[in-house]
């Protein structure tokens, strides 16, 4: 019976979207429940959370087709903590949206959209069937594009192209790896495949099947010579809509070559040493191209690529200790992106503006605030004891036992210029001098706002601070969480065990 | 058969790719469709194909005595398909959109997200 708890995740974002659209107009009561589906699905998260943890990785078959002939949906570790992470983020957003996103667009349907896109994410991180993996990445898609031409500015309508087109494309190319993983093993399920692929003759065509999976998913991640799309459309959006996207929609990216190279194509010199030159390639090229921009949010659209490159640089270096990190980074990084991009909103609520030049003397006007914002934007860099530190420790270590001397170089260079990066926002949103900018009609400012209106802004900033205060201070947890789910990923006979020897 | 259709794939995808860097908008969308189209006949191709042999057991066996067509590739196929199609059809619209605001065809004109703000 408990082995239903893995799907009801899934249900519970399908039920609310499908009740929010029963209030298409209704508004308010669109966003109260919105909220409230969010809190039930991060207790549900928790349970399940909490569940699996005592009770290892469990499986269910959809319809109860045996393994490898239906469609399994496993929960891991590593999928049940990308699944409350989701949630927190979703309650965070959701929080947030009420406020920031424009009548007009909350009008086109944004909520069950968004829950829509919730469902995607859930369904991608529990599912253990390549295809259906596919499936749930075009959900994630579909509900993307809406969420992110919602308003239909000329700047987003042209973000949208950028980002419709390379997703299209990423999706025909995972589809492309699909067939050609079917045709040389005849089978879908990853667990299976785990065993068919280990035991093909042609590893040449392996090798390209990898890749394939590799430029798929490293276009939806945002690696190095593939990330163009990100910084054309992240900044386009409605505030909300660049938070989810910059806390989880990468995310899935990185959690697919995650799951793919530990599971199937495990352990290649050949794919590792290609996924490393990846990572530093993106660890240099993302931070320097943060270091140019003047917008917060291409700043921190940049800034994402760049800490791709950790999570990239760990899957490469195939250790224990190495995975450990990727997946503290991982955890971390969701929350801190997601806090990043809803701070540009209330930054740009407070000034009517994101433009770091334009900016200025915030800390003078609102230092409570500040402080508040302070948070996040120092866990990003990593200033110990904050979130972002201790996972660069298992890195570096980790890059150190593997003698990859310039991973090692490429990662304290990034952290570097993370740390230039937001010190210089810092000097020049909060404390430069004050200057007057022409007031905007029609624009509610947030000294104009009434204090509950104001709470809808702080609420969730402050919500997902205590999380990253909670990472960086409680890191011992996080620290043997990652250790479990790392040590699961690299022994993945377990995974395979579970999900072809189970009783049903 | 099997040339004709690796043929066709490849085909498919070329000039699938080819007018995907093009830099009209309406070739764009021509690109995706025949891209998804190459991807469709792609996994067709790579279930093996088996002719006249319908994978139904006879009312005398219990399994499979002879070759089967596999179904499994026809129902990817089938899901691709639908897929595709949802978003060919928001291509379109988002397009059509598109140019009414940017009030052009061309790709390289735009720019406005590069722009500094």
């Amino acid at each position: 019976m408990n082995e239903q708890l893995i799907l009801y995740p899934l249900f519970l974002q399908m039920a609310i979207s499908i009740i929010l659209m029963f209030g298409w107009a209704r508004i308010k009561f669109q966003k109260v429940f919105s909220v409230f589906g969010s809190i039930v699905s991060l207790g549900l998260a928790i349970i399940l959370f909490s569940y699996i943890w005592n009770n290892g990785t469990q499986t269910i078959q959809a319809g109860n087709w045996e393994a490898p002939f239906g469609i399994t949906f496993v929960a891991d570790m590593l999928s049940v903590t990308l699944v409350l992470l989701t949630a927190i983020s979703g309650l965070a957003v959701s929080i947030f949206s009420g406020a920031s996103v424009l009548k007009d667009r909350l009008r086109f349907g944004y909520f069950p959209i968004f829950h829509f896109l919730l469902l995607g994410l859930n369904g991608a991180f529990l599912t253990g069937d390549i295809f259906n993996l596919y499936v749930w990445f075009e959900i994630i898609i579909i509900s993307s594009f809406v969420l992110i031409t919602i308003g239909g500015e000329k700047a987003q309508l042209e973000g949208a192209v950028k980002y419709f087109t390379l997703n299209i494309l990423a999706s025909m190319i995972f589809l492309t790896a699909i067939a050609v993983l079917y045709g040389i093993t005849g089978s879908l399920n990853m667990a299976d495949l785990a065993g068919q692929i280990a035991e093909v003759e042609n590893r040449g065509l392996v090798q390209i099947t990898a890749l394939l999976f590799l430029i798929g998913f490293g276009i939806k991640a945002g690696v190095f010579p593939l990330y163009f799309w990100l910084p054309a459309s992240y900044h386009t959006p409605p505030f909300a809509v660049s938070a989810i996207f910059g806390g989880l929609l990468t995310k899935v990216g990185v959690y697919a070559l995650i799951r793919v190279f530990t599971l199937i194509f495990v352990d290649d010199p050949f794919l590792n040493n290609i996924i490393m030159i990846i990572a530093i390639l993106t660890l240099i090229s993302g931070g320097i191209g943060a270091l140019v921009q003047n917008n917060m949010r291409k700043v921190f659209s940049y800034l994402i690529i760049c800490h791709i490159g950790y999570m990239i640089a760990g899957l490469g270096m195939f250790t224990e200790m190495a995975i450990a990190g990727a997946i503290f980074y991982l955890i971390h990084d969701i929350i801190v992106k997601t806090n990043l991009f809803m701070i540009s909103g209330v930054v740009y609520r407070i000034k009517g503006t994101n433009s770091m030049r334009d900016l200025g003397g915030i800390y003078a006007k609102w230092p409570k605030i500040s402080l508040l914002l302070f948070i996040p934007l120092f866990s990003l860099v990593g200033i110990p004891p904050l979130s972002g530190f201790w996972p660069k420790i298992n890195l570096i270590k980790a890059g150190f036992t593997n003698e990859s001397y310039i991973t090692v170089g490429a990662i304290i260079f990034a952290s570097f210029i993370t740390l230039v990066i937001i010190a210089k926002m810092w000097a020049e949103v909060f404390w430069k001098e004050d200057k007057e900018l022409p007031l905007r009609s029609n624009f509610g400012y947030f000294s104009k706002m009434t204090s509950a209106k104001r709470m809808q802004f702080v609420v969730p900033v402050a919500l997902l601070s205590i999380v990253s205060l909670y990472i960086g201070f409680g890191a011992e947890h996080i620290q043997e969480l990652s250790a479990r789910i790392a040590d699961e990923l690299v022994n993945s006979q377990g995974y395979i065990d579970a999900v072809l020897k189970s009783k049903n | 058969m099997e040339i004709l259709l690796a043929l066709m794939v490849g085909i498919l995808y070329g000039t699938g790719i080819y007018m995907m860097l093009r830099r009209s908008m309406v070739k764009l969308i021509l690109g995706i469709i025949l891209l998804g189209n190459g991807a469709n006949l792609l996994i067709f191709l790579l279930g093996r194909i088996t002719k006249g042999a319908p994978p139904i057991i006879g009312s005398d066996a219990k399994v499979f005595v002879e070759a089967f067509a596999d179904p499994v590739p026809q129902a990817l196929i089938l899901t691709a398909i639908v897929i595709s199609f949802g978003l060919q059809s928001f291509a379109i619209v988002l397009v059509k959109r598109a140019h009414t605001v940017v009030r052009t065809d061309d790709l390289d004109e735009m720019n406005a997200t590069d722009e500094d703000s």
